[in-house]
């Protein structure tokens, strides 16, 4: 089993959405994706200086710890998501994190969607947690 | 000491350098050998060759040599490398030694000397049995050495030495004493090292020989160990390239021996030696990202390498320790330049080696328990007192097998082992690798990481029971995660500071602690919540605390003490949180009912809490500072006993207040300083929460932003609430204190615009309509300031309009009394205006009262105030033109002197309304009139829009006026008003400056006397008069021209003479032949003596046309007998 972790936050930087599977030793998971921020910060900033990357949403790996992999995604609004995977599992390479993003990318429009919605208030929306159930069944349980 | 183990050695450490050893110098009592001493060691800068030098004495006994092995059949190696080796190479045995002998060519006893040299060669010789070290000679000499070829003598005797010592000739050097020590020196080193050079080669082809001897079965660890001594080798020969090339073989094969639990630990001790100098070498080559490559692979290799179960706390040292060395490394190579960025620095090195470093504490403490007493004899004692091999166990020293020998030894030296870990300050080293760590993420901008790894030493100060410095850090960090809004790990942080609090019995923080957990952005379960807040109220209530559940009973109980002094100890019972900066359980929002207040209306203030705690809390006091300390009294609410002091757990709670302005605050703003609430009462302990201004704390402004946002898109939905929607309450600090409205009217009637320099009138009625009396009405009128700068010097203000104002009439009449108002009185009041000049004016009317009035039965005295202003625009009544004719209207550019000439104006009103002209006058100046009564042809003349008057006055300029050219010649004055004024309102004088005139003398003048007009053949006397203006006398020359409308008799052509300043008369008897406008015959004047003055020039003196009648019906008799 290997733990998953998905996080977005506000382009304050505060936390929209946490989810990670299993649950023990979340609080590290919290800090690991608190402090990616800093780099998904840097790189941010450094987009917005070449206009030619500012189509590319996808910031790739973060930087690498000893036990995980972490992975971010801006999007045009400056909301971010952070993928935390197991530095141990390797099944999941770059291309399927990206589609991953783009799918959360995608529900996360719906969610904006929403009338009912205010944007920066924490995501409860049930669809959306649906969806990353699913996507995270998928990829913790194919081993 | 027990963390030294970890330790790499210094010599693995050092940057290994060429080992020479100099004999036969007295350093110490020899001042020549002092000073080639020192010019050898002094000053080795990275120009110099490297090589390390030491003075030994001429007969010391370097370390010996073994004898070789000439077969490795039935050799079975103990272990890879022994622990004195690097150091034998670095210091013990030299690649070459040097010795100094003082010997001149030209010595006297030189058979002697050579002898004797043989002889200390011969020692060193001896002393270095075996061994492939090379022997040098120096000689000093005190003499500079001739060019080499020139002194046989020389050449003959070195050569003699050198057989005599056996020395090749290169081995022999000459060092004069002389001036250039230093430059000798330096090439003596230079050849120094090729020597050392050439021998650390022979020695790496020597350890490559064995290659051959050895089989794959017995001798793995032989493989690694000469592939080691190689690379050393050739890092003493300086060739890195080499030497990296022999460490990378060393490693791979170091991985290849066969590894179990008894021998793991040597592997891993040589693996992370060899690793250690494969990646300094890749930062020397400035190949970081190989080393950064090679420490990976290392680190992969070796993390699962964990050997002997009860020692596993020894891996997690190796690990932290593999992980800070290279993070050293790293930190080195960027000091000598190399650049590190934000996903690739030391700081991660650090980082992972605190964090191995924390897994060796807990596997201390889980596997460090068992054993209690120290074993005797201690198994970790050797004999040599130190490990032969390293990273052998000390009591199976050079021990191979797979199983240990004597398992009741192994266990205890594992149980050695573990006490000895026991007494390692775990937290310590923990904290200084993530005080490191903290350092390298500042410099490479990860704000987070840094908080991050502060929340970690923070908590590793709590588990070494250093609070104080715990709950500084955490203190420091917990605000940065206040602000980006992590509730989960600012809850986890406050929960730390909690237990630190609790175990340190500070009240306060104890106190700050659980207000911020009860608060919204604890994420705590309800019943966590409920036990903090019940032991908040205890400690309110001067009590203990129960104590956090996940501290340890030992720290507890002395906890508890603490707490007991702490309550034992009276005084210090009151204690002030400011809420701004935390999130606390108890919000506070207040605010004005309304940005501003008028002073005869109560202020209205709220004040609303809300507890998010899940008990009720009850407080004692609710006070609001203002920024007027004199209306704190009315800002206050105490308990008496009843529930309306309770706070019920999200439920918001709304106090009001309100008070009475003071009438001299009027105009002020009245602020919220502050809002203190009292918790506890007097019979335990009291906390004071205090907001700053109206309330909110570190989340309030985030929250009511996000709800200013929801309520935009639901607006309609949010007045239909009943409730109150705590989040869009919005807090309202300040309110301004204005003056009552006024109930009186005032109107202004003008006739607008206003008329340069007249006095222009605007009437005002004030009516009131006050129930009472309105005492001191007073009233302000005149140009309202702050408008242009110059407009108070060109405006006067009066009330008095029977005579026109002087300039010393203030632009701003103040304060005007107009005494009392009955209810529905109305005043009347003319004020006059009179401005100087021209354009836009803004008037204000200011009409102030005082009222007798009661607000919530307090009698106030209120000062109403009611302001009118105009805008009036000032414009020239009328325009004066000028102009100089001559008599015969023709417009005149000079004026002759002392012949008559006209002064015409004209005024041409552009007053909107009718202007009645009253007089004129003229103020002469220079001139002087020709008619001797001045007299004003535009009495009473009422002059519309667009209409003019004209006047016409004859005017001469005097002869004896001084000779300048242009002179002034007087003023125009034009007294006038406007036509509907009443008729005792003043006249206005206008003065118009004339315009100065070019004067003209003329030597001769010339005029004519002549009827007004003629009739057809009827006699037309004309007399020409000359005059002669000159001092001189005058030749004039006068013809008359034929005229074909006129037949005349007098003399057609003349010459005469004209005394000064007397006249001649010349009469002409013209005859019209025509009726009409004739051209009267035209006389030609000519002055021989003065040829400036032409005959036109004179001419213009002269009438040129007369009117002739035709011939009537019965004509004059007497005009026919004159003719």
């Amino acid at each position: 089993m290997f733990h998953i972790c998905l996080l977005m936050f506000s382009p304050q930087n505060y936390p929209l959405y946490i989810r990670s599977v299993p649950c023990q030793n979340e609080l590290k998971f919290h800090y690991t994706v608190h402090t990616s921020l800093d780099v998904v910060e840097e790189k941010v900033s450094a987009v917005g200086k070449s206009l030619a990357d500012q189509r590319e949403l996808y910031l790739g790996l973060l930087y690498p710890t000893e036990d995980y992999k972490v992975y971010g995604y801006v999007t045009n609004s400056k909301v971010k998501f952070v993928i935390v995977v197991d530095s141990s599992n390797t099944s999941l390479r770059d291309n399927e994190i990206r589609s991953m993003f783009r799918k959360l990318h995608n529900s996360f429009t719906d969610v904006m969607c929403n009338p009912f919605y205010n944007p920066g208030d924490p995501i409860q929306s049930k669809a959306f947690n649906g969806i990353v159930s699913g996507m995270m069944v998928q990829t913790v349980c194919v081993f | 000491m027990a963390g030294s183990q970890w330790e790499l050695p210094p010599e693995l450490c050092c940057r290994p350098m060429a080992f020479v050893a100099l004999t036969g110098l007295d350093v110490v009592y020899n001042a020549v050998h002092r000073a080639i001493w020192d010019a050898f060691c002094a000053n080795r800068r990275a120009d110099r060759v490297p090589i390390s030098f030491k003075v030994l004495p001429g007969d010391h006994e370097y370390p010996k040599c073994r004898t070789k092995r000439t077969s490795y059949e039935w050799y079975i190696p103990k272990g890879i490398v022994k622990t004195g080796w690097m150091n034998k190479h670095l210091n013990l045995v030299p690649a070459l030694v040097v010795l100094f002998y003082e010997l001149d060519w030209d010595d006297p006893q030189w058979k002697e000397k050579q002898s004797e040299c043989a002889t200390k060669v011969e020692i060193v010789r001896t002393s270095l049995q075996g061994r492939n070290t090379k022997v040098a000679v120096v000689l000093i000499q005190k003499k500079t050495p001739l060019p080499p070829g020139e002194d046989l003598v020389a050449s003959e005797r070195a050569s003699a030495l050198c057989s005599s010592c056996d020395l090749s000739g290169k081995s022999l050097f000459v060092l004069p004493h002389t001036d250039h020590l230093v430059g000798y020196i330096i090439r003596l080193e230079n050849a120094f090292y090729e020597h050392a050079q050439t021998y650390y080669y022979t020695e790496i082809r020597r350890v490559k020989s064995h290659k051959e001897f050895l089989n794959k079965t017995t001798h793995q660890l032989l493989f690694v160990r000469h592939q080691f001594k190689m690379a050393f080798l050739s890092e003493l020969k300086q060739d890195t390239q080499n030497a990296l090339k022999y460490y990378r073989a060393a490693y791979s094969l170091v991985h290849e021996l066969r590894a179990h639990e008894t021998n793991m630990l040597e592997i891993k001790t040589m693996a992370g030696f060899i690793n250690y100098k494969i990646c300094r070498l890749c930062f020397q080559h400035n190949t970081p990202l190989d080393a950064i490559a090679q420490f990976r692979k290392h680190i992969d290799l070796c993390k699962k390498k964990i050997g002997c179960a009860e020692l596993a706390f020894e891996h997690s040292a190796w690990m932290s320790k593999q992980f800070q060395s290279f993070g050293e490394l790293f930190d080195e190579a960027i000091k000598l330049g190399l650049t590190a960025i934000q996903t690739q620095n030391p700081g991660f090195y650090y980082q992972q080696a605190a964090c191995y470093s924390q897994d060796r504490k807990q596997m201390a403490q889980q596997l460090c328990q068992a054993g209690t007493t120290y074993p005797s004899p201690d198994p970790l004692d050797t004999q040599s007192g130190g490990l032969d091999f390293y990273g052998q166990r000390p009591w199976r020293q050079g021990h191979q097998s797979i199983d240990p020998t004597d398992p009741e030894k192994e266990k205890l030296g594992i149980l050695a082992l573990q006490i000895k870990e026991r007494d390692v300050p775990h937290s310590e080293l923990i904290i200084a690798l993530l005080s490191n760590a903290v350092a390298q993420f500042k410099k490479y901008k990860c704000p987070r990481m840094k908080s991050h790894l502060m929340v970690q030493m923070g908590e590793e100060y709590y588990h070494a029971r250093d609070y104080t410095k715990a709950l500084k850090l955490l203190d420091y960090v917990m605000c940065d995660y206040r602000t980006e809004r992590w509730w989960p790990l600012l809850t986890a942080i406050l929960t730390t500071a909690l237990h630190c609090a609790y175990l340190m019995a500070s009240v306060k923080d104890y106190v700050i602690y659980c207000m911020e957990l009860l608060g919204r952005a604890s994420t705590l379960k309800e019943e966590q919540k409920s036990r903090i807040e019940k032991n908040l109220f205890k400690v309110l209530m001067n009590d203990i605390p129960e104590a956090e559940s996940e501290c340890d009973q030992s720290s507890v109980g002395a906890a508890r003490s603490l707490w007991t002094d702490r309550m034992a100890l009276s005084g210090s019972n009151e204690l002030t949180v400011e809420m701004q900066d935390y999130i606390p359980f108890i919000q506070c929002k207040a605010r004005f009912q309304s940005p501003s207040f008028h002073v005869d209306q109560p202020i209205q203030l709220q004040v609303f809490l809300r507890a998010d705690c899940p008990h009720p809390v009850s407080f004692s006091k609710l006070t609001v500072s203002l920024s007027n300390q004199e209306y704190n009294q009315w800002c206050v609410v105490e308990s008496s006993g009843q529930d309306s002091m309770t706070l019920l757990p999200g439920k918001p709670r709304c106090y009001n207040f309100s008070f009475v302005a003071k009438t001299e605050d009027v105009g002020k703003k009245v602020e919220m300083t502050g809002i203190e609430m009292m918790l506890g009462g007097d019979s335990g302990r009291c906390v004071f929460l205090s907001w700053r201004g109206a309330g909110g704390d570190a989340a309030s402004t985030q929250e009511a932003l996000q709800a200013s946002r929801s309520s935009r898109r639901w607006g309609r939905g949010n007045e239909a609430r009943q409730e109150l929607d705590w989040d869009t309450l919005t807090l309202q600090h300040s309110t301004m204190i204005i003056s009552r409205v006024p109930r009186i009217c005032v109107q202004l009637s003008h006739q607008p615009p206003a008329l340069t320099n007249e006095m222009f009138c605007i009437n005002l009625t004030v009516q009131s309509q006050e129930d009472v009396m309105a005492k001191d009405v007073k009233l302000t009128a005149g140009l309202k300031p702050g408008q242009e700068a110059g407009l108070g010097q060109t405006t006067h203000v009066t009330l008095d309009g029977s005579s026109v104002c002087d300039d010393n009439a203030p632009a701003l009449l103040t304060d005007v009394p107009l005494g009392d108002l009955t209810p529905g009185e109305k005043l009347e009041k003319c004020v006059y205006m009179k401005c100087v000049s021209t354009g836009p004016r803004i008037f204000l009317f200011h009409v102030a009262y005082s009222i007798d009035t009661a607000v919530e039965g307090r009698h106030i005295v209120c000062n109403c105030h009611k302001d009118e202003t105009v805008t009036v625009e000032t414009v020239v009544p009328f325009e004066v033109s000028v102009k100089f004719v001559s008599t015969k209207f023709e417009p005149l550019e000079q004026v002759a002197v002392d012949i008559p000439f006209l002064l015409m104006t004209d005024i041409l009103s552009s007053s909107p309304w009718p202007l009645l002209l009253s007089s004129s006058s003229l103020q002469l100046l220079t001139v002087t009139s020709s008619t001797p009564q001045l007299q004003s042809q535009l009495q009473q003349v009422v002059l519309q829009t667009g209409e003019s008057a004209s006047e016409c006055f004859c005017l001469r300029c005097p002869a004896d006026t001084s000779s300048s050219n242009t002179v002034a010649t007087g003023q125009y004055v034009v007294s006038w008003r406007r036509k509907c004024s009443s008729a005792d309102s003043p006249l206005i004088q206008t003065t118009v400056t004339l315009p100065h005139v070019i004067l003209e003398s003329v030597p001769l003048y010339i005029y004519a006397d002549l009827p007004s007009f003629g009739r057809v053949r009827d006699s037309l006397p004309v007399r020409y008069h000359i005059e002669n203006r000159t001092a001189q006398v005058q030749e004039v020359e006068i013809a008359v021209d034929p005229s074909d409308a006129f037949m005349f008799s007098g003399l057609k052509q003349v010459r005469l003479r004209v005394l000064p300043s007397t006249e001649q008369q010349m009469l002409y008897n013209y005859y019209p032949l025509m009726a009409g406008y004739q051209t009267l015959p035209q006389l030609n004047i000519s002055l021989p003596r003065c040829p400036t003055s032409s005959s036109p020039t004179l001419r213009r003196f002269l009438p040129q046309r007369i009117f002739v009648k035709p011939q009537g019906r019965q004509p004059d008799d007497a005009s026919i007998a004159a003719a």
